[in-house]
C-alpha cells in the first residue's frame, strides 16, 4: 500500500517539505499529488536529489508522482 | 517539444539563463533612462504605479511602469502557451494582503526589492550588502516557521475568470499609460516631472523587456527569496544559481556601460546608509516574502499565471506603497547640502512601522501552523 502525500493547492515550498519528510520516514513507494507544474518539477528535483526514482502521471490537470528507492 | 522546453527551463541552465538575462537587461534599462541602480525594482516600480494612480502624492515617484505590466502579461503568455494557466485562490488572501503591505513598507525603508538590492550591489553600492544580509535574516526566521509547520492552507481551483483579474488590471493600466489619461489638471494620472519617477526608458522597450523577463521567469520560477530559502531549508542551490548569474551579468554589464562606481556606503544613488534600518527593513521584507512564498517578482509572475492569492499580495504591496509615502515611512536618500554630508534613512514613524511589521509577521508565523492532513 503506497503512502500518499496530498500536496494539491499548497504553495511553495510546502509540497517539497511534505515530500521530503515522507522520504525521510522511508516507507516506499510514496505517491505525491500536486496540482501545478512548478510543484511537480520541485518535488521531482528534490526526490531525485534524495536518491529516488520518480514516475509522473498526469491526471486531469493534476499530477501524481510515484517515488521509489533506486 | 513543449515538454523538452519545460525540462530545459526547469534545469539549472534554464535558471542561469533567466538570471543572466535579467542581469544584462536591467542595467541596460538604466542606460536607456530608468533611474540609477534601478533598472528594475519591483517594489519601487509598484510604488511608482501607486503614485501615478494617486494612492500617494510623493511627487517624485509617480509613473505607470510598463515593466510591471510586462512581468504579469509575459507570465500570462508563457502560462497560456505551455498550458499552465490555472485559476486558483483561497489560501488566506487577507493574510497575504497584510504580508504584501508590510513587505512593501520594509522594502521601501531600504529603498528596493531583492532584485534592486542585487542590482545596487552589482553597481558598487555596499548598503546593498547590509540589505541582503537583512533579507537573509528575515528568510531564516521564515524558514524556522516553515520547519515548525507554518502554512497558509490550500488554495483551490476556481473560475477561470478569477485568474484573469490581475492580467486584466494590467491591461487597464497599460491603456491608461498609452492614452496618458488625465482626468483634470490636478487629478490622476500623476506623472513625475522630476526625481526617479520622471526617469524612464522608452515605453515600448520597458514593456518588451518586462514581457521577456515575465516569460522567462514564469518558465524557470526565478525567485530571489526562494533562492535563499532553499539553501537554508534544504541546501538546494538551484534557484540561487540564477541569482548568482544575475549578479555576474549585472556587474559585467555595469562595467561595460560605465555604471559601476567605486564601492562605498555613503551617497549611493537613491540609497541611504542608515545601516540598522537597511538591515531591519529588509529583514521585514524577507520574512514577509518567505511567509507568502515568493519575492515580489515571483508574486507578479504567479499572479500572471492565474494565482489569485499572489494577486492579492501584489495589491497589498501597492497599498503598502501608498501607506508608506502617506505616513512618511519610506527611506530618504543620503544627501550633500552645501558640502555637508547628511545620512538619510527612515524617521521615527518608519522605524515604528518596521517593528510593527516584524511583530505582525511573527504572530502570523506562530499562529498559522495548523498541520496539513497527509
Amino acid at each position: 500500500m503506497a503512502q500518499t502525500v496530498d500536496a494539491r493547492g499548497l504553495s511553495c515550498p510546502q509540497p517539497v517539505i511534505l515530500a521530503r519528510s515522507a522520504i525521510q520516514a522511508g516507507k516506499f513507494p510514496i505517491e505525491v499529488l500536486v496540482d501545478t507544474v512548478t510543484s511537480r518539477e520541485n518535488v521531482r528535483r528534490a526526490a531525485e536529489k534524495a536518491g529516488c526514482v520518480v514516475k509522473v502521471e498526469e491526471l486531469g490537470g493534476e499530477f501524481k508522482l510515484t517515488l521509489t528507492r533506486k | 517539444m513543449s515538454e523538452k522546453l519545460t525540462r530545459f527551463f526547469a534545469s539549472r541552465w534554464g535558471i542561469i539563463v533567466a538570471g543572466a538575462v535579467i542581469g544584462i537587461l536591467a542595467p541596460l534599462l538604466q542606460k536607456l533612462g530608468n533611474p540609477p541602480n534601478m533598472g528594475i525594482c519591483v517594489a519601487c516600480f509598484e510604488r511608482d504605479i501607486a503614485g501615478a494612480l494617486g494612492l500617494h502624492r510623493a511627487a517624485v515617484v509617480q509613473y505607470v511602469r510598463p515593466e510591471i505590466i510586462g512581468f504579469v502579461l509575459g507570465a500570462t503568455i508563457a502560462a497560456l502557451l505551455f498550458r499552465e494557466f490555472k485559476a486558483r485562490a483561497g489560501s488566506a488572501p487577507i493574510v497575504r494582503f497584510v504580508l504584501g503591505m508590510f513587505a512593501m513598507i520594509g522594502a521601501l525603508a531600504f529603498l528596493g526589492c531583492p532584485w534592486r538590492a542585487l542590482l545596487r550591489f552589482s553597481a558598487g553600492d555596499l548598503n546593498a550588502v547590509v540589505g541582503l544580509l537583512g533579507l537573509a535574516a528575515g528568510i531564516f526566521v521564515g524558514v524556522l516557521f516553515l520547519k515548525a509547520g507554518y502554512n497558509l492552507g490550500r488554495s483551490t481551483r476556481t473560475y477561470t475568470a478569477v485568474g484573469w483579474v490581475m492580467p486584466a488590471l494590467m491591461v487597464g493600466l497599460l491603456l491608461l499609460l498609452v492614452f496618458q489619461v488625465r482626468v483634470s489638471d490636478t487629478g490622476a494620472l500623476f506623472f513625475s516631472t522630476e526625481g526617479p519617477g520622471s526617469q524612464h526608458a522608452p515605453l515600448l522597450i520597458s514593456l518588451g523587456v518586462g514581457l521577456l523577463i515575465g516569460f522567462l521567469a514564469q518558465r524557470t520560477r526565478f525567485c530571489t527569496m526562494g533562492s535563499i530559502r532553499d539553501v537554508l531549508l534544504m541546501g538546494d542551490t538551484h534557484l540561487i544559481s540564477g541569482v548568482g548569474a544575475l549578479v555576474v551579468a549585472a556587474v559585467i554589464t555595469n562595467l561595460i556601460l560605465g555604471q559601476f562606481r567605486t564601492p562605498a556606503f555613503f551617497g549611493q544613488p537613491i540609497a541611504h546608509s542608515q545601516h540598522l534600518w537597511n538591515f531591519l527593513g529588509m529583514t521585514l521584507a524577507g520574512l514577509a516574502f518567505a511567509l507568502a512564498g515568493g519575492c515580489p517578482g515571483r508574486q507578479l509572475f504567479l499572479a500572471g499565471e492565474g494565482d489569485g492569492d499572489a494577486a492579492v499580495f501584489v495589491l497589498g504591496m501597492i497599498t503598502g506603497a501608498g501607506l508608506s509615502h502617506n505616513f512618511a515611512l519610506a527611506g530618504r536618500a543620503d544627501s550633500v547640502v552645501e558640502g555637508v554630508q547628511t545620512v538619510g534613512g527612515i524617521g521615527p514613524y518608519g522605524m515604528g512601522a518596521v517593528i510593527l511589521g516584524l511583530l505582525v509577521c511573527i504572530v502570523i508565523g506562530l499562529t498559522m501552523r495548523q498541520k496539513v492532513e497527509g
